[in-house]
């Protein structure tokens, strides 16, 4: 690890500001990613603004959204029963982030800002069409994502909460990569609130060089049908999705379908 | 208290140590002035040194000292010794290449280490070898055996030609030939074993301290024996005598084999505290632990057996290129010859064996032992062949097995590739298993399995292992350049506790317990009073360490060996005190009785009279009750058993988990019967990580691809089934405790069972052979190509 400096600033208007002034300075969330990478000296940050103290972590449910603080969690999310009553899914895909002492410190924002394209939490914003609310402005979770590790979010803006709209039905099944337990491919169906053609979405992770997707051939089968036998007939290319020792474009394609298949039984 | 001595499940004493957080490990060690060393490695395979520029990072701050291999050099620091030379076919001895501490004109493998930095702090030492500033020349690269043996591969080593390092042969060429001329069948299996990073959850480490006043040099280190370090190091690298280098190696947190060697970094921590009169402390990172300690396996063979018409095994011609990596580790030689051919017989009585092992130089992290170690090797290539067998003749594996076997009133056999196993009863582990794994209802399971979707296979092997390593006349005159007897010393206090002095090492395997039960048993001490005492070449008079199953078989006779010695002294001094003749003096559970009377002494009362020699016959005995003995083994031990696996594979994605394991294994007599559960269910864990899970890969040009955790699959908790452990005990009949060692069974017995049952669960895809690791991509690659593409789905 190189030599930075640590600021601890006690509100987001704060650490938004030492970010701003700082092209070099990077922001500290539940450091599950950053870490390691500081350690393995691959990253060489002039400042770390922790926002451990600007009170982003929480959980709350009203008005048929699901709103989660940004410095919440996995553990937090996993373990809320509100979350757990709204959207099961969402809890369950939390407690299969990483392991246990990654949970209790890793957190969506964090996870949401670094957009890993194998992490979990960037499928479930995009399938439940979520909002990412920042200290500027508040982002569709379709304008968000741009690209293995690139978002829609400018320098000094911090993400503060996520709120997700209380699906019908969702579920996520992810196929992991052996060693890193990372996903190679996850697969996340979640259908309404609203009805009709725009009602049912589909998003991959793992897969794709450019991050998390859409399905949108399997949102149209699944919009006629909501079944898995609705998705037995679609096929996923397998160009542009990444190739590694553990799983070819192919396999991953395939991979696709069949957790997709899985996700929709799981959802009922 | 209940019973405490042999064959009793005591609780691990060291546990407590361990797991309170109060082990005391290298990296805990740190001494007054010390200095940190960071090691600037090669990021690319091979290339040669053009420049370094040293001045940029020695002017950086806190750092005290860089060296490079120039520096080494010239101050006539030694290169590594290697401890085995193996012999060509033609009787010239292998290719033995230098290996330099730091590397000189060029590097061999990613991770190569090619200078230090010395400094006040980690984080300094770190930045400065990150600033020495190096020049290049990159050079054409063999980074795997196929690349290496290629026409026009590159040279790993300028002066060795093709890249070969030895082509060594093992049996009766004559015999085998002539038994394929006249074979009703040959069947014939090409296969490779996966190479594995071994991954102890220590990382290696090294302080060295030099003491001004007395010259002497200390090494902490992160080794499986101190007393080999002490050996090699003193004698070939830095050319100091034994009287002024100790080599202390504390709690260590595994080893697997990969601590066994002889590590440049220790060389370099211990050559620099003396240069700068300070101490000087090394601590590997992950990352560094991969491209640094020695990887084990990576073997490409073929293997061919012919048959009589019934199925009886008439002769194996086996044929094997192995791995060395870039330079020789210490023991890297003997592994896939003397440790990997000679166990070819397995537990079949097929009359002739022919075996060819040609080892080659890559440009790869050097290979050498790993938890099995040779026989992981044999023991898979055997029991795939013989599944394979079985599946072209239509003969059902057990009945082939069976018919095969070494019959249980054969012993002692000779085995037509040099072994002579003195006991076992293979039918016996083999019914065992079958039993405790329902061999008989796995139909049934088959069928519920598939219900839910699942494809459901079964899979058995039974191995055999030599441990308990080894004579030294025999090693010596198969290329061993040490003996590799072990030595105990007993010494019973004045007050009747006993410290046990051990060559043996702990790592992991519970020796403070198993050791104390002997001690216990022996001589009647409580178990409580007896301190078992290793790793410190100043306590212990001399030791060969710990691999190879050895540490009871060896380092357990030896204590037993000690301990006759104390209880024939003791008898001595009980016989004067008793007015008794020493024919006549009995010794049980702790007392000295007089045959016929009533009289007695117990071994605390024996032990305060040589201490205290008011009344003793200090004519004809010296005072104090201490013995030292060196215990040099008769013959390898040959732990042997039976392990069945079942296997569930998930069609659609064609990930195979282990739903079932059974292990009924021989591992002599059991001193420690919960001791031996945990270390057959260590090896058996680690035996599903190489079947399924890991593999070293390296690309085309020689990078490492599986660098960290990240890609490289270490069995998880969630990975593993509850692993069922027996044991069908026969005793070795050549050692004074009966034992054979059970360190390493659950990594030998185990791949091969975890492969047969996979390749079983795919029988309907008509698949004779998979490559290890069994990952899902693999099995899904075939599942696809055995169907139709629809169907698939």
């Amino acid at each position: 690890m190189y030599d930075f400096t640590y600021q601890k600033p006690s509100s987001v208007a704060d650490a938004a500001k030492l970010l701003s002034a700082d092209a070099e300075a990077k922001a500290l969330a539940g450091g599950m990613t950053l870490i390691p990478v500081l350690k393995q000296r691959l990253n060489k940050p002039s400042t770390l603004v922790d926002l451990a103290g600007t009170g982003l972590a929480g959980i709350s449910v009203a008005g048929g959204k699901v709103r989660i603080g940004a410095m919440t969690t996995h553990a937090a999310v996993a373990g809320s029963a509100e979350v757990r009553k709204a959207i099961p899914a969402l809890a369950t895909l939390a407690g299969g982030i990483g392991d246990k002492e990654v949970r209790h410190r890793g957190t969506i924002g964090g996870s949401l800002a670094n957009n890993d394209p194998t992490a979990d939490y960037s499928a479930a914003a995009l399938a439940l069409g979520a909002a990412i609310v920042t200290n500027k402005r508040t982002i569709a979770a379709d304008d968000y994502f741009q690209g293995m590790f690139t978002t829609a979010l400018e320098p000094g803006e911090l993400i503060t909460a996520v709120e997700f709209p209380v699906p019908e039905k969702a579920a996520y099944t992810k196929f992991p990569n052996p060693a890193s337990r990372y996903a190679i491919v996850g697969v996340f169906v979640a259908q309404g609130p609203s009805r009709g053609p725009s009602g049912v979405r589909v998003a991959v992770t793992g897969a794709s060089e450019s991050g998390v997707f859409r399905h949108k051939a399997m949102e149209a089968a699944l919009a006629k049908s909501f079944s898995a036998a609705a998705l037995a007939d679609i096929a996923t290319s397998a160009e542009g999705l990444n190739s590694d020792i553990h799983a070819s474009a192919e396999y991953r394609a395939h991979l696709i379908g069949v957790m997709a298949r899985r996700a929709v039984a799981a959802a009922g | 208290m209940g019973f405490q001595g042999i064959g009793a499940a005591v609780r691990r004493k060291e546990d407590a140590r361990f797991l309170s957080g109060s082990g005391h490990y290298t990296d805990d060690i740190n001494r007054p002035g010390q200095l940190y060393a960071s090691i600037r490695r090669a990021d690319r395979p091979h290339a040669r040194i053009v420049g370094i520029d040293t001045a940029a990072a020695s002017a950086m701050p806190g750092v005290v000292a860089v060296y490079t291999g120039a520096d080494l050099q010239a101050d006539n620091v030694g290169g590594l010794p290697c401890g085995w030379q193996v012999k060509n076919k033609d009787g010239t001895p292998m290719a033995e290449p230098p290996h330099p501490v730091l590397a000189v004109g060029k590097v061999r493998h990613v991770g190569d280490p090619v200078a230090v930095a010395i400094a006040a702090t980690r984080q300094q030492a770190k930045d400065a070898a990150e600033q020495l500033a190096i020049t290049w020349q990159d050079l054409p690269a063999a980074g795997s055996i196929k690349d290496a043996l290629a026409p026009g591969a590159a040279l790993v080593h300028d002066d060795v030609p093709g890249n070969i390092c030895y082509d060594w042969h093992l049996g009766d060429k004559a015999a085998v030939d002539a038994a394929f001329a006249a074979a009703a069948r040959i069947v014939r299996l090409d296969l490779t074993n996966n190479r594995l990073i071994p991954n102890a959850m220590e990382p290696r480490a090294a302080v060295g301290e030099f003491d001004r006043a007395t010259g002497e040099h200390t090494l902490y280190t992160t080794s499986q024996n101190p007393h080999v370090i002490r050996l090699l190091m003193g004698a070939f690298v830095l050319h100091l005598p034994e009287s002024r280098l100790r080599v202390v190696a504390p709690d260590v947190g595994g080893g697997f084999g990969s601590k066994i060697y002889h590590y440049a970094e220790e060389a370099i921590v211990t050559w620099a505290a003396g240069k700068l009169a300070r101490p000087v402390k090394w601590t590997a990172e992950r990352t560094e632990s991969f491209i640094s300690d020695a990887h084990g396996r990576d073997h490409v063979s073929t293997a061919e057996m012919a048959l009589d018409k019934d199925g009886n095994f008439l002769a194996l011609h086996v044929k094997t290129l192995a791995n060395m990596g870039a330079y020789l580790s210490t023991f890297a030689p003997c592994i896939p010859t003397y440790l990997y051919a000679t166990l070819l017989a397995g537990v079949y009585k097929t009359p002739a064996i022919y075996a060819e092992v040609k080892a080659v130089f890559t440009n790869t992290v050097p290979v050498d032992a790993y938890r099995g170690a040779g026989r992981p090797e044999a023991a898979y290539l055997l029991e795939r062949l013989v599944d394979v067998i079985a599946r072209d003749t239509g003969i059902d594996k057990v009945t082939l097995r069976r018919r095969n076997f070494i019959p249980a009133d054969a012993f002692p056999y000779h085995t037509p590739v040099a072994l002579q196993y003195d006991s076992g009863n293979y039918q016996a582990t083999l019914d065992a298993a079958l039993k405790a794994a329902d061999w008989s209802g796995f139909p049934a399971r088959r069928a519920a399995a598939h219900v839910k979707g699942k494809l459901r296979g079964i899979g058995i092997s039974t191995y055999i292992e030599a441990c308990g390593i080894a004579p030294s006349a025999v090693v010596g005159s198969l290329g061993a350049r040490a003996g590799l007897y072990e030595v105990a010393n007993v010494r019973v206090h004045p007050t009747g506790g006993v410290s046990v002095f051990t060559g043996a090492h702990s790592h992991g395997q519970g020796h403070e317990t198993t050791f104390a039960q002997i001690v216990s048993d022996q001589l009647g001490v409580p178990f409580d009073q007896v301190e078992v005492v290793h790793g410190d070449t100043a306590k212990i008079p001399f030791g060969m360490g710990t691999y190879g199953s050895r540490s009871l078989a060896v380092g357990g006779s030896a204590m037993m060996k000690a301990m006759d010695k104390i209880i024939a002294k003791g008898k001595r001094i009980a016989a004067h005190l008793m007015e008794a003749s020493v024919e006549d003096i009995e010794f049980k559970s702790g007392t000295f009785s007089v045959a016929g009377t009533d009289k007695s002494k117990t071994l605390g009362e024996i032990a305060l009279t040589a201490y205290v020699p008011h009344n003793y016959p200090i004519d004809e005995l010296e005072p104090g009750l201490e013995e030292t003995a060196f215990y040099d083994p008769k013959n390898f031990t040959f732990p042997a058993g039976c392990h069945v696996a079942e296997v569930e594979i998930d069609p659609d994605t064609g990930a195979a988990s282990v739903v079932s394991f059974v292990a009924v294994d021989d591992v002599g007599r059991v001193i420690n019967p919960m001791i031996v559960e945990g270390q057959v269910q260590g090896g058996v864990a680690q035996g599903i990580g190489q079947a399924l899970l890991e593999g070293a890969v390296y690309d085309g040009n020689g990078q490492i691809v599986t660098g960290s955790m990240m890609d490289y699959t270490i069995p998880r908790a969630d990975d593993l089934p509850s692993i069922k452990v027996g044991t069908e005990t026969t005793l070795c009949t050549h050692n004074p405790l009966g034992v054979k060692g059970c360190g390493e069974v659950g990594a030998i017995g185990s791949p091969p069972a975890i492969v047969n049952a996979v390749v079983d669960a795919l029988a309907e895809y008509d698949v004779r052979h998979i490559d290890m690791p069994l990952a899902p991509q693999k099995i899904w690659s075939i599942i696809r190509a055995g169907r139709p593409p629809m169907a698939a789905e």
